[in-house]
């Protein structure tokens, strides 16, 4: 079974053998709004926990998705580009953002669990 | 992830309007927008409000803006003394009918942009009504009354709301509550009994699309919006979808689109300003706005249409097809009518032509789009 960890900036991450799959929460999706625009990274390209990853903007807004590890960019959520909406119909799910090959695993010990990220958002309202 | 984009301001406890509470009881997320406590969106969100408004009416509490009358003996002693701070022709107005015009500084600057109506009715004579902005309006009226000759006088009216009705289904809505209104021409203001409330009634507002703008006493404010709302036509609607709006309409954002440092002809405000207004030459900074006239500006106010679909916010930007700088992006996002990104700026006046193609420099990356008339989407407003 997979383990998801979450930052305080309100992305995801879940690892399957080496793979981290990243996403922004459902906190998040409906703090921002109706996604309507989302731009990610090219494939091969290495990022450092921190870096930004990807970019998705509301009508209002840009924001910007942080690296929660760091790693090289093996695919990316491709389908997004044409229906940007598929991060609120399903942000922890098939609206995800981008696959990293991880290259740190100890980092994921920094991030919260979900009881603590559900702790952390409750904290917040 | 960060929000990038924050809004304005927040420093001494938030002031509220009359509908307050009414709007967190209807779930709206509020923010801080010149030091009023508003509601950015409501549950729908502002994509759903945005498309609601174009497809039948939304209802948008604008009560933070400023609302005042201007009263002298006559017609013509009062439009005289505001048209030395503005370049619209007010004197000429017809009794009812509303123009937008400018505050201009001395150096043909713009303090802020705002409706001046002619109050209708021989009781009125001498009469006018004006509406500003809400970040200005504490300056506005300031300088207006410290500009005004003896015998005429300003009076704030703190104790009014004002509620925008706006879509192609606001008429008949309204119509409801209200017959009389609907019929009355775009751009004019009457004095109308809505409800029990004596209000003042704008066919007017800041969407593009047919509507009105109700000044109701702030007492009354509450019931008549409920009464509005409870028709199944109309919806709230936040800043947020007022903001996506009025950038496809092509309508300026004070502060944004227009600053002390413009002038009506570098924002391609022109068409503002009469023939006898210019012949006259007697407004602030006349001389270097007869001159831009005459001779042209160096920068000019045009609409721009990214070709991706990388929305360009404001601050961006704008290169020539070289990567030189040529302009800024003033107000720029998501068109949920248009279905993609929209904006606005300013140009070197070479590049101001529409179908030029320029360069927006958005996260370090230069982005293709090109120079295109405004508005984005069609108007429809009533003429009668």
């Amino acid at each position: 079974m997979s383990d998801i960890r979450f930052t305080d900036q309100h992305e995801w991450v879940r690892v399957d053998d080496d793979v981290a799959t990243i996403g922004i929460s459902d906190y998040a999706q409906e703090q921002l709004g109706d996604v309507v625009f989302v731009e990610l990274p090219e494939t091969g390209k290495t990022l450092s926990a921190g870096d930004e990853a990807a970019v998705v903007e509301s009508v209002k807004a840009a924001s910007e998705v942080y690296a929660p590890v760091s790693g090289e960019v093996v695919e990316v959520n491709g389908a997004l580009e044409d229906e940007p909406a598929g991060v609120n119909e399903d942000a922890m799910g098939n609206g995800w953002f981008v696959k990293l090959k991880l290259s740190d695993a100890s980092e994921l010990d920094k991030l919260m669990d979900e009881a603590a990220y559900k702790e952390f958002c409750d904290g917040l309202d | 992830m960060s929000e990038a984009i924050a809004d304005t301001g927040a420093e001494a406890p938030l002031k509220k309007t009359p509908l307050h509470e009414l709007h967190v009881e209807l779930g709206a997320k509020m923010v801080p927008f010149a030091g009023y406590d508003m509601p950015v969106q409501y549950k729908d969100g502002v994509l759903n409000e945005h498309l609601h408004t174009r497809q039948a009416a939304g209802l948008f509490d604008v009560s933070h803006m400023g609302q005042a009358f201007l009263t002298g003996p006559d017609h013509e002693t009062v439009s005289r003394a505001i048209e030395k701070l503005v370049p619209g022709d007010v004197l000429e107005l017809d009794p009812g009918a509303t123009r937008y015009t400018l505050l201009l500084n001395a150096k043909g600057g713009i303090r802020d942009d705002l409706m001046i109506t002619r109050m209708e009715g021989a009781e009125n004579d001498g009469k006018l009504f004006l509406v500003v902005n809400a970040a200005c309006k504490d300056a506005d009226f300031a300088h207006i009354a410290a500009n005004m000759p003896a015998g005429v006088t300003l009076s704030v009216l703190a104790d009014r709301a004002l509620i925008a009705l706006q879509g192609p289904k606001a008429a008949e809505a309204f119509a409801t509550i209200a017959p009389e209104t609907a019929t009355q021409s775009f751009m004019t203001v009457r004095e109308t009994n809505v409800d029990g409330a004596a209000c003042l009634v704008s066919r007017s507002g800041y969407t593009g699309e047919d509507g009105f703008e109700i000044s109701v006493p702030a007492d009354r404010a509450e019931a008549l919006t409920r009464k509005l709302l409870s028709d199944e036509r109309v919806k709230p609607i936040g800043l947020g979808a007022r903001d996506s709006l009025r950038l496809e309409a092509g309508l300026c954002l004070y502060g944004h689109d227009l600053d002390e440092e413009t002038t009506p002809i570098e924002g391609a405000l022109t068409w503002t300003i009469s023939r006898r207004r210019r012949a006259e030459d007697e407004f602030p900074g006349a001389d270097v706005v007869l001159g831009q006239i005459a001779n042209g500006v160096a920068r000019k106010r045009v609409g721009i249409l990214p070709e991706g679909k990388a929305p360009a916010r404001e601050g961006t930007d704008i290169t020539d097809a070289d990567g030189n700088k040529i302009g800024v992006i003033t107000s720029g996002g998501y068109g949920p009518s248009v279905g993609g990104p929209i904006a606005m700026g300013y140009v070197e006046t070479a590049f101001a032509k529409d179908g030029t193609p320029l360069q927006l420099v958005v996260r370090g990356k230069a982005r293709p789009a090109r120079v295109t008339k405004m508005p984005f989407v069609e108007k429809r407003f009533y003429r009668g």
